[in-house]
């Protein structure tokens, strides 16, 4: 059993609500950090922890955190990134609704530790439920001295406030949700300057994800080095996984980063296998916008070893061979689902989503889904597959923020590993409106009935 | 159309929105009181409302429009009364979104993005909602209506009958 | 005593320049000139905050600085990024930049309608200049061009929306230089425009520059409409004693007739001087203006008083393409065209010339 440093109590009768969350032990890491330590102790401890940013790009939050500027007379502000939209990934939605006062709880600390004295929640608009949990839930913590101004006595103000946004996946990319913060448009902003120097309002800001704000919590309570303990390598601790698509039950799952795709995929613990006996197809291990991998790929590594649930193991090979760990959005493609209509709903995604700033991004991602859809229908010809790889090629690394990678990547490892799927949809227009491709040779190395344990 | 205001309580809410942000910010405050605006104005932002929350943040209205126009959840045309969001997105293609939509479109007698003629319903395809666990889904209103089947698309048509009847 | 300001050294395509701390590549480039100059579509030096969104200026920094010279592992734009002493950029000597370039020409042409025959920024038009010289012959799109609900936005000003390309420069002009902004950007993703959401003129002072800043033929000069093509003008460098602004301007001239008014842009076609709408709508006769002499385009344009500037003369191919004949021209335009008549007002027809005009004219 894998130890559970998030979701241990997330079952508990009434562990929403403050009483039953503090009888549980909730809050005993604001005590601690106000209590017994400095801010720079607190960083300290969440440098030595090895916790990576656990919203997508996996930054170092303690090294983030020693990059915000501290000019004299200006607020600094922490701002907790939730507007989760990863297409995929719902691993933060699960957290704030059953253990909103954990993040609660980890956003005191972590204001503690980067005198933040005013901290936002940037809620992705469609969870407005959610929403009222977090309200409740910091009104709780308000009511129990937990929030408002000296705290413990010890001199620390704090106010939280939700901010509800009103759906746009680009305002997950921090300067986008900035812009969003102060009241515009969420266009991503240029960098430099970084959040950490002008962050919103021009003052200095860090930006983290629920599920880092929330990991803060355990590495106070356990100390950093017995957090890094946990996993393995550079990918310390416990990480949620949402995990949906072709599996017998989807769902948010905490895992030590040493457990094995394919035990992920099979064991009944976690993903339990792959309904109605069918073979595994294809998998994106980390939200929509990482490299698609065929089921070969995705349980073994090119050198062979089995591929584990971390962020080396899935990025090993590259983008060529390799994935990413990128969101913890976990979807499965069985031998019935279509590479091509799959990418495509994801090319239409990123059109939708672009906040049209910048050319590559607001045109190209346009263009490569109208392709996309021509292969689709049986409208596509052999060249559209060059074209949508020299399009994507020209959008990667050539736009202001990442979406126009999150856009180029999907149909990137979609035509590296798929190609044969792309060309039987042009040569047979007709029967690809009929059946599926299937799974040709990318077949399921294992044998599903073994593998269920 | 009147000029649109707030009740009382709304304003209150709309006042101490505004003082989450840094005096001089609040603009900030934009986009939780357009929730409460298309909340309170039949479910969508008129010209009218825009300008009022233009001038209840002192700002310009060509700001407002420009926010509301970016946000996908802000509606600039009237909607009906419910709202039916359902996503298309990849993991709810999986799991036969597809189906859900067109079963919707039958049911109703409309297309995405129209309304039925009784102003009741409005058919939306979204973009992923943050529940591909879930799926298939849909939004209405506040809350998400996951793990659709065409029976349960059923039952939610007449839930919403049904409200709409006793509310009148 | 000042102390000595200790100057940036950059390499630019291998030309070294030394530069204030601060300066942007792009404009570090700019001294250098010529071609080391990157294209830029919406940065504009006189307008804060624009830039960094077409993507054109995208360079490549072989090495950040003398300190730490590793390369940037992306293309920069170079509009939004100062130079670092010691640092090594790669422009034009870059393969990846002239790729990513060609790229970013064939997004920004992909929706435009290539309307350019009955479009008024033709021969003036920055994204005309750019894909001459970094866009290819032909277009790998197939689908419909984007198009959008015409708006009508007033006397001063005609909004060709699917002409635009986004680069925001008319929202800082309004911003930075009118009273009110009465327009902005409007929706998202592909479907962003350039819109006042209610029916609305753009009339306050000054709002007349969108016109300049303009890179393409998204924003016009309503009076000039189909007035004329800009390579028939003469431009003149002219001024008159204006209250509101520094009035001085370039006159758009045939003969003695003034066909539209603009700011005097330098040579990487910015404004310095904005000016007035009055100045630019209403100040229509030669008597308004003092004349100081004929404008100095620096680089070769079509503009260019009809006279290009180190430009290779196109090759006679009539006999190649007709198998070595060489046929006898049966009509020759500028004989028979009407249009270059010197004896009609072009600016005195209310809106565009028709044959009738002519023909009215003769009689």
């Amino acid at each position: 059993m894998v130890r559970k440093l998030l979701l241990e109590k997330a079952h508990l009768e009434g562990i929403r609500g403050y009483d039953v969350y503090r009888r549980e032990g909730g809050y005993r890491s604001v005590e601690k950090a106000l209590g017994e330590m400095t801010p720079d102790q607190v960083t300290d401890e969440v440098k030595k922890s090895g916790l990576r940013g656990r919203g997508g790009a996996g930054f170092p939050t303690g090294m983030k955190w020693s990059f915000i500027a501290k000019p004299e007379g200006v607020p600094r502000h922490l701002v907790c990134n939730a507007d989760e939209s990863e297409p995929g990934t719902f691993k933060d939605r699960y957290l704030m609704e059953f253990l909103p006062h954990l993040l609660i709880e980890g956003l005191i600390v972590s204001s503690y530790a980067l005198g933040s004295h005013v901290t936002y929640i940037y809620v992705r608009g469609e969870y407005s439920w959610v929403i009222d949990i977090l309200e409740t839930a910091i009104g709780e913590a308000k009511a129990n001295g937990w929030i408002g101004n000296n705290i413990l006595g010890k001199g620390f103000d704090l106010e939280i406030y939700v901010h509800r946004g009103a759906g746009a996946y680009i305002c997950g990319e921090e300067t986008a949700l900035l812009e969003s913060l102060e009241g515009k448009r969420g266009l991503p902003r240029i960098k430099p300057p970084f959040p950490a120097v002008k962050g919103v309002w021009d003052r200095p800001t860090v930006v983290n994800n629920v599920e880092t704000l929330a990991a803060v919590v355990p590495i106070i309570l356990i100390g950093g080095e017995e957090y890094a303990k946990i996993g393995v390598g550079k990918s310390t601790g416990t990480k949620l996984i949402s995990t949906c698509g072709n599996i017998n039950k989807p769902g948010v799952y905490e895992i030590d980063m040493t457990i094995s795709v394919e035990d992920f995929i099979y064991s009944e613990e976690y993903c339990g296998g792959i309904p109605n006996g069918k073979k595994l197809k294809a998998c994106i291990p980390g939200g929509s916008s990482v490299p698609i991998l065929p089921a070969n790929l995705l349980l073994k590594t090119v050198k062979g070893e089995k591929r584990l649930m971390n962020y080396e193991s899935l990025a090993d090979g590259g983008f060529v061979k390799g994935s990413m760990m990128g969101s913890g959005g976990f979807i499965v493609l069985d031998e019935d689902q279509c590479v091509v209509k799959h990418t495509l709903t994801l090319a239409r995604f990123y059109r939708h989503e672009s906040c049209g700033q910048c050319s590559p991004c607001r045109e190209g991602t346009g263009w490569m889904e109208k392709i996309l859809r021509n292969i689709d229908t049986g409208k596509g010809k052999m060249s559209d597959i060059d074209l949508l790889w020299d399009i994507q090629r020209r959008i990667e690394g050539n736009t202001i923020c990442p979406l126009g990678d999150a856009a180029a990547w999907p149909v990137a490892a979609a035509i590296r590993h798929f190609r044969d799927e792309f060309e039987w949809h042009v040569l047979n227009p007709e029967e690809s409106q009929k059946r599926n491709y299937g799974l040709a040779h990318y077949a399921d190395p294992l044998e599903p009935a073994v593998a269920a344990v | 159309m009147t000029h649109p205001i707030f009740p009382p309580d709304k304003l209150a809410k709309v006042m101490e929105l505004i003082t989450h942000y840094p005096e001089g910010k609040q603009k900030s405050a934009i986009l939780p009181i357009l929730h409460i605006a298309q909340d309170n104005f039949g479910g969508w932002l008129s010209t009218e409302t825009m300008d009022y929350v233009a001038e209840l943040l002192n700002i310009l209205p060509m700001e407002v429009y420009e926010v509301a126009t970016f946000y996908s959840m802000c509606n600039t045309k009237p909607v009906g009364k419910y709202v039916f969001e359902v996503c298309q997105t990849g993991p709810c293609m999986i799991n036969g979104s597809e189906e859900i939509i067109q079963y919707l479109k039958d049911t109703l007698h409309i297309e995405v993005g129209e309304t039925t003629s009784d102003g009741l319903f409005t058919l939306k395809t979204v973009e992923c909602l943050g529940a591909c666990g879930y799926a298939p889904m849909m939004q209405l209103g506040k809350f998400y209506r996951e793990h659709l089947t065409k029976e349960k698309v059923n039952a939610i048509i007449e839930e919403c009958r049904n409200t709409a009847a006793t509310n009148n | 005593m000042a102390e000595e300001k200790k100057l940036f050294k950059v390499t630019i395509d291998n030309i070294a320049i030394e530069v204030e701390p601060g300066t942007s590549i792009l404009n570090a480039a700019r001294r250098i000139g010529g071609e080391v100059a990157p294209p830029a579509m919406c940065y504009y030096s006189t307008l804060k905050g624009s830039g960094g969104k077409c993507r054109t200026c995208l360079v490549e920094v072989a090495a950040g600085s003398t300190a730490d010279q590793r390369p940037m592992p992306k293309l920069v734009a170079s509009c939004r990024t100062n130079v670092m002493d010691g640092m090594i950029v790669k422009n034009v000597t870059s393969e990846k930049v002239l790729d990513a370039r060609k790229g970013i020409v064939e997004f920004l042409l992909i929706n435009h309608p290539l309307d350019c025959p009955i479009c008024d920024q033709a021969g003036e038009c920055s994204l005309q200049d750019l894909s001459y010289q970094h866009g290819t012959e032909g277009t790998r799109y197939e689908f419909k061009r984007r198009t959008f609900e015409k708006h009508d936005i007033g006397p001063y000003i005609q909004l060709h929306m699917t002409r635009c390309i986004l680069c925001y420069r008319c929202v800082y002009v309004a911003d930075q230089l009118t009273n009110r902004r009465e327009h902005g950007i409007l929706d998202r993703a592909d479907h962003s425009e350039i819109a006042t959401y209610i029916h609305k003129a753009l009339e306050n002072d000054f709002i007349g520059n969108v016109i300049d800043v303009c890179p393409v033929g998204a924003l016009t000069d309503k009076t000039f409409r189909f007035k004329n093509r800009v390579w028939f003008l003469k431009p003149l460098d002219a001024h008159r004693n204006c209250l509101k602004c520094s009035g001085k301007v370039t006159l758009w001239n045939r003969g003695e007739e003034v066909f539209r008014v603009t700011a005097r842009k330098d040579q990487w076609g910015e404004v310095k001087d904005f000016i007035c709408n009055e100045c630019r709508f209403e100040k229509k006769k030669t008597a308004d203006w003092v004349i100081e002499g004929p404008t100095r385009i620096d680089r070769h344009s079509v503009i260019s008083g009809n006279h290009y500037v180190d430009i290779v003369e196109p090759k006679e191919i009539m006999p190649e393409v007709m198998g070595g004949r060489n046929p006898k021209l049966l009509m020759d335009i500028n004989q028979v065209s009407e249009v270059n008549r010197k004896d009609i007002d072009l600016s005195e027809i209310p809106g565009p010339a028709h044959s009738e005009d002519f023909e009215k004219e003769n009689s």
